[in-house]
């Protein structure tokens, strides 16, 4: 740890700082940007691009050991705030500091590279995770192993199921040695029996991991594996603290916006 | 991207990061290549299992290597040969080297261009230079032009057997500049078809047209008598000055003049340095633009 700059000295405890975060984002609304369609809309005057505000002035720190909870609406810029930490998509304006490797299982349920063999696929992730070439092969074993598919990882990919794709998936994210785990709606697939696996997992590296990060729509599973959550709102922070509190604020939010929703599944 | 700090004890575990908003569109430079240069084992990873994917490494996978470009330097010859009205196996030899030096080109182009736009999640989840991914395209295709060295040298020792000399060894100044002029392209490329996702599709007009104005199926000195601005035009191609060289430097062993090592190494700096500065400062919106 000697290698650290000053600041971790100072805090040894913080594991993600995120300082009046704002991200805004130019995206298209055409599902599959063409030339042609360009011209066409160029001749009429016409652009297809918007501008996202995704998060606007996030600030907050998380500590060392604590599980994360996030919860908000959709488009409310909880996928954006955990690729933000992940390094994915910088900043528009302020920063993020973050203290370790960071490990994201962010959008699950498909593959990678679809034409390339389950085992392929690991030790991609791996080393595009930044692992070096020793570390992704002495884990590999290890991980096709985790997966359970037997036979099919040495197969393309695009012979999976969804439920075996997310198996890959989710087991290339936890091997990966992470210090900050990033998972988004990962409970969501798989059977009984690798989500109960899945969830052991989870509570493992919750010991072992500098800080988790769990997204999602469960409000239940974000009250029984987080020790904090935070509330976003159309890109703002509305509230950060006690699961419980959180959760009961969020469904009151919600249930006087919009009565009779179903409290689960949000 | 990504601005880790490491230590140098710990090249793989960066341990502590900044992320910050971009300066006029741009990561900082530096970190962004070091990063590039630690991940390097990902993009050879990476083209060795496209390979793989493509059957490349099985030996019809291999044989196809150099059947298809022969094929087409065999279709392309009787084309030359018809047009011209009289046969010059020296052609075939020139045709089958400018072919498949150009092939190196034209894949890089071609996978180049697929690369970003067909690498799924796994471009969305992970935090990595994403300049990695064109540049496996062109490690792939550096590799499908390997296997057709030995094939031209057999052709060499059949039709051009007083032509070795040490000067020779130079034409790999020539291929270098092709290669990293490829990488520029790829760069270039694989940005536009994020934006534009019928890019690929004019792709091989783009490219055809290309090796037509190139010195692929014709030498040099057949367009001596052509007007001074088709030449001049055909001289601005930056293959001529390359492909040119190479050519020249192999078959001749003469060595070309200043102006082709010139152009040639303006053109490879040039495409790298607007091709990856395009790629780099347009690679934030990867994430949100491909979902």
């Amino acid at each position: 740890m000697s290698s650290l700059s000053a600041s971790t000295d100072v805090e040894p405890t913080l594991a993600v700082r995120v300082a009046d975060l704002s991200i805004t984002y130019r995206t298209t609304f055409e599902r599959r940007p063409t030339l042609k369609q360009a011209l066409v809309r160029f001749g009429r005057g016409q652009r297809a691009v918007k501008e996202v505000e995704a998060l606007r002035n996030v600030s907050f720190e998380v500590y060392s050991r604590t599980a994360m909870g996030i919860i908000g609406a959709n488009g409310a810029g909880k996928s954006t705030l955990m690729r933000a930490i992940a390094g994915i998509l910088p900043p528009t304006s302020g920063s993020i500091e973050v203290w370790g490797r960071a490990s994201t299982l962010l959008a699950l349920g498909v593959g990678f590279n679809k034409n390339l063999s389950g085992r392929e696929n690991i030790i991609l992730g791996g080393l595009a995770a930044g692992l070096s070439k020793d570390e992704v092969e002495a884990r590999a074993a290890e991980v096709a192993e985790w997966t359970e598919l037997g036979d099919f990882i040495d197969m393309p990919m695009n012979t999976y199921s969804s439920g075996m794709s997310a198996r890959v998936g989710f087991s290339v994210a936890v091997h990966m040695k992470p210090d900050i785990l990033m998972i988004d709606e990962a409970l969501s697939t798989g059977d009984a029996h690798f989500r109960e696996k899945a969830t052991a997992k989870m509570a493992e590296l919750r010991e072992s991991a500098r800080a988790m990060f769990l997204v999602s729509h469960g409000l239940n599973s974000i009250k029984e594996m987080c020790t904090e959550a935070i509330w976003l709102d159309h890109g703002t922070l509305m509230m950060r603290g006690d699961p419980e509190e959180v959760v009961d604020a969020y469904i009151k939010f919600t249930k006087v916006k919009k009565k009779g929703s179903a409290v689960e599944d949000m | 991207m990504t601005a880790p700090s490491r230590g140098r004890d710990q090249q793989f575990e960066p341990i502590y990061h900044h992320y910050g908003p971009h300066r006029v569109g741009l990561p900082p430079l530096v970190p962004y290549f070091r990063e590039l240069w630690h991940r390097r084992a990902f993009a050879a990873e990476m083209s060795k299992a496209t390979m793989r994917g493509a059957n490349t490494t099985t030996f019809f996978g291999q044989a196809w290597l150099i059947l298809n470009p022969l094929l087409l330097a065999g279709v392309y010859y009787l084309l030359v040969t018809i047009i011209r009205g009289r046969d010059e196996p020296g052609l075939f030899v020139h045709l089958t080297l400018g072919l498949f030096a150009f092939n190196i080109v034209s894949t890089s182009i071609n996978s180049g261009a697929n690369s970003v736009t067909g690498s799924g999640k796994l471009l969305i989840n992970t935090a990595f230079p994403r300049l990695l991914m064109p540049l496996a395209a062109v490690r792939t295709a550096f590799f499908r032009f390997l296997p057709t060295v030995p094939v031209y040298f057999v052709f060499h020792v059949i039709f051009l057997p007083q032509e070795w000399h040490p000067r020779m060894i130079l034409a790999l100044y020539f291929l270098g500049t092709l290669v990293f002029f490829s990488m520029g392209l790829a760069a270039f490329f694989a940005t536009l078809q994020v934006y534009f996702r019928d890019t690929s599709n004019f792709l091989p007009y783009f490219v055809r047209i290309w090796m037509y104005v190139s010195p692929v199926l014709w030498l040099p000195e057949m367009i001596e008598r052509m007007p001074r601005w088709i030449l001049t035009l055909i001289q601005i191609n930056p293959l001529y000055s390359m492909l040119g060289g190479y050519a020249e430097l192999i078959q001749e062993g003469t060595i070309p003049p200043l102006y082709m090592w010139l152009t040639a190494l303006a053109w490879a700096v040039g495409a790298v340095a607007i091709g990856f500065l395009y790629f780099i400062s347009r690679e934030r919106e990867f994430a949100v633009r491909l979902d």
